[in-house]
């Protein structure tokens, strides 16, 4: 029999873990269908995020200096890796593309341990979002209350500068010809190395507002990047709309499920997955034909 | 394949091979002929690696480690222990000789090295390495996991490749249980005497007849720690498993477990789960308001865990451990130990280091005993079952399932002011003697293989 108070609650876990993986998974949704890379990366940059943050929380003591100087740094790591090595990678098959980022975010993992240690470290909330609330059919705790707040925030600033700003407009038309923006004049390198910044900045800044949530470890960002495939997949590659309805089926997917049997969560994440492969392989709101 | 190519090379033909054969058969049925296979047995024929990895001046052993991953902080420090213990063999340390009086600045007159790679603590990478290792320096003893999962494999592997595996850490019955093999030994405690250790100090301090969640790691090391802890709570106490969060091995958010656990109306929260795991998940029972609310049992210490989530959330906390470092209070060799690896390596060696210090110092008595690297020896010179010295007390193997027969130690968290330096986080409440925690030795099911 359902407990309901449990479905509710399961159902607004997956609220949260949702808004999450959608913020993540848009940062390498644009990626992917913009410059056509599959930045295996990702996940070592919602790592990076965390510990730029927890970094400068360390020096400030100050969650908003850390939120900023995570995001800036994340998007920097961005740019120059776009630079320097992505670019010479945008002819070149896939599979060296993937092995080129899969090798990059070794890299990051293990330099981050190099200095850091495997030792998880802990960012506490800020002061004002300590402590739990009393939701009436749970008791949930306040930072993820706000965390999925700053999320919503983070995920309509995003939907702003793609859908309202002209430079959003490039990017979009990017995804959908990238030689047809080309061929209009715009310089659609500069516009690459944006993409890879502002989507490697979504994850960053994904992995510091996480990081009171779950304390951050080099290899933090294996399994997420795992699902964030998943989610967009699911949603549709390309697709920003489809990164968030994506994110958001699958933090329910899991939620729900782990109410009737936890082992089976990720089983029917991927079992979600198969069907939307099967019945649309373009994704739920992606385009038949994008690349 | 090696064997295929070495076939093809003797230039032997299938009829041959196939007279040779039946030879062979026909002597064996001849009455008096029956003393050529036993001479010939005698003579120690070539197995494993042996004698090829023990003839040069050094012998190497193989740790596959989890470096990277959910178990990444404990592999480093279990690493460590094998590290130390090596170069104690070679130095003729005197801690070592307490535990192999016959060693002599090296085993059997050679250098001791060690390889290690990581694992991940995943079983295919870990037997990747092992392989590697073997082909590559003929390794003579392996060892490494932090995971049942992988002693289990490796257990197979060693029984198959005919070399000696010592076990990491391992907490599933399975190691030396169903999954026992003659190749394979553990030192350190397990499912089985962890619930038999603590299960008593939780009902004298808990009493009847209480509501517990389980929190378990979905692989084999979770499954029979659940089950060892839970059957005895339930025998011995009436306690009611009110729900068990099955989760795999690194998960990050466990917010859908802990809301399941919320609504249970469990009493006590017993986290079986383990490295980065056990971290994550009692860190957010604390952020879902669980903690202090429910009470908190680890019934399978894990390293780190009190340093990483803080004094706050495991002050009186009780939890089963091999090994405390302030049992140097109490037994000397503890001292020795804990003062070397202090000084090696900066901090107090927590109970990855201390099995594995302790593990590869049984085997170099063994080893040494026996005046012989030759696998079967070394085997049956454990199997003697001989009462040998541990960091705390005296220990021996069993020769039915290679269980060390060894105390477990039962510690609770201390509150943060009454700690006397920043890594005073557990008090030792009890040393309980393991001959009374062990299961029959086939209870879970153990045959072991051959020698040969």
């Amino acid at each position: 029999m359902v407990n309901w108070a449990n479905f509710i609650s399961q159902c607004f876990n997956g609220l949260v873990l949702g808004a999450l993986l959608a913020l993540i998974s848009s940062g390498l949704t644009i990626i992917y269908g913009t410059l056509g890379v599959l930045n295996l990366a990702h996940g070592a940059m919602f790592m990076l995020g965390g510990y730029a943050g927890w970094l400068a929380y360390t020096y400030s003591d100050s969650f908003i200096i850390a939120v900023i100087v995570g995001s800036v740094f994340v998007m920097l790591v961005g740019v120059v890796m776009e630079r320097l090595i992505i670019r010479h990678f945008y002819s070149r098959p896939h599979e060296d593309q993937l092995l080129v980022t899969f090798g990059l975010g070794i890299v990051f993992v293990e330099g981050v341990r190099f200095f850091f240690g495997s030792l998880s470290k802990m960012t506490p909330p800020p002061a004002m979002f300590q402590g739990i609330t009393n939701l009436g059919f749970m008791f949930y705790p306040t930072y993820r209350l706000a965390a999925l707040g700053i999320v919503a925030i983070a995920l309509l600033a995003l939907y702003i500068v793609l859908y309202r700003t002209r430079i959003g407009m490039i990017v979009r038309a990017g995804i959908e010809d990238a030689v047809m923006v080309d061929s209009l004049g715009i310089d659609v390198y500069k516009i690459f190395m944006l993409v890879f910044g502002i989507g490697a900045m979504a994850a960053g800044f994904a992995g510091i507002v996480n990081a009171p949530v779950v304390s951050i470890a080099p290899d933090m960002g294996e399994a997420i990047l795992v699902q964030t495939f998943v989610v967009v997949v699911i949603g549709g590659v390309g697709s920003f709309p489809g990164a968030i309805l994506g994110g958001l089926i699958a933090g329910e997917i899991i939620s729900i499920t782990s109410m009737f049997n936890p082992g089976y969560s990720y089983v029917m994440l991927f079992v979600a997955m198969t069907l939307v492969l099967v019945l649309r392989p373009y994704g739920l709101l992606g385009s038949a034909g994008r690349e | 394949m090696a064997k295929f190519k070495s076939g093809n090379k003797s230039g032997l033909s299938r009829r041959h091979v196939l007279q040779l054969g039946a030879g062979v058969a026909s002597a064996a049925f001849i009455p008096g002929l029956g003393t050529i296979g036993w001479a010939y047995a005698d003579d120690k024929p070539p197995i494993g690696t042996w004698p090829a990895g023990s003839e040069g001046d050094t012998v190497y052993l193989g740790a596959a480690v989890p470096l990277t991953g959910t178990y990444a902080a404990q592999g480093a420090d279990e690493l460590k222990g094998w590290e130390l213990a090596v170069d104690h063999i070679n130095e003729g340390h005197e801690l070592m000789k307490k535990f192999a009086p016959k060693i002599d600045k090296g085993l059997l007159g050679k250098k001791v090295k060690l390889l290690s790679a990581d694992s991940a603590a995943k079983p295919n990478t870990a037997l990747r390495v092992a392989q590697t290792f073997i082909n590559d320096n003929k390794i003579i003893m392996m060892t490494g996991s932090t995971s049942s999962a992988v002693a289990v494999a490796m257990n197979k592997f060693a029984e198959r490749e005919k070399i000696l595996y010592l076990a990491g850490i391992s907490g599933s019955n399975d190691t030396t249980g169903k999954d026992c093999v003659r190749y394979g030994f553990r030192q350190n405690f397990f499912g089985q005497t962890a619930a038999a250790a603590i299960g008593p100090v939780l009902v004298k301090n808990f009493g009847k007849n209480r509501k517990a969640a389980f929190m378990t790691p979905d692989y084999t090391y979770g499954h029979t720690v659940t089950k060892s802890v839970n059957d005895y709570l339930k025998e011995h106490a009436g306690w009611e498993m009110v729900t068990n969060q099955v989760s795999p091995l690194g998960t990050q958010d466990f917010s859908q477990y802990l809301t399941n656990i919320a609504n249970s109306g469990a009493e006590f929260i017993v986290n079986v789960n383990w490295g980065r795991d056990a971290v994550l998940s009692t860190q957010q029972a604390k952020q879902f308001g669980l903690l202090p609310q429910m009470k908190l049992v680890i019934p399978y210490q894990i390293p780190f865990l009190a340093k990483e989530v803080g004094a706050d959330i495991t002050e009186g906390v009780f939890a089963a451990t091999d090994f405390w470092w302030t049992l140097e209070d109490k037994y000397p060799l503890s001292k020795m130990f804990v003062e070397a690896f202090q000084e090696k390596y900066g901090y107090r060696p927590e109970w990855g280091a201390e099995n594995s210090y302790v593990s590869f110092a049984h085997w170099a008595r063994m080893v040494s005993e026996a005046g012989s690297f030759y696998p079967p020896d070394v085997i049956k010179q454990f199997e003697k079952g001989e009462t040998i010295p541990s960091l705390i007390g005296d220990v021996h193997y069993r020769p039915e399932d290679h269980q060390c027969v060894r105390p477990v130690v039962i510690v609770r968290g201390k509150a943060q002011k009454d700690m006397k330096n920043d890594e005073d986080f557990w008090e030792v409440l009890e040393v309980v003697p393991g001959e009374g925690l062990m299961q029959a030795p086939d209870a879970f099911g153990c045959k072991l293989g051959d020698y040969t």
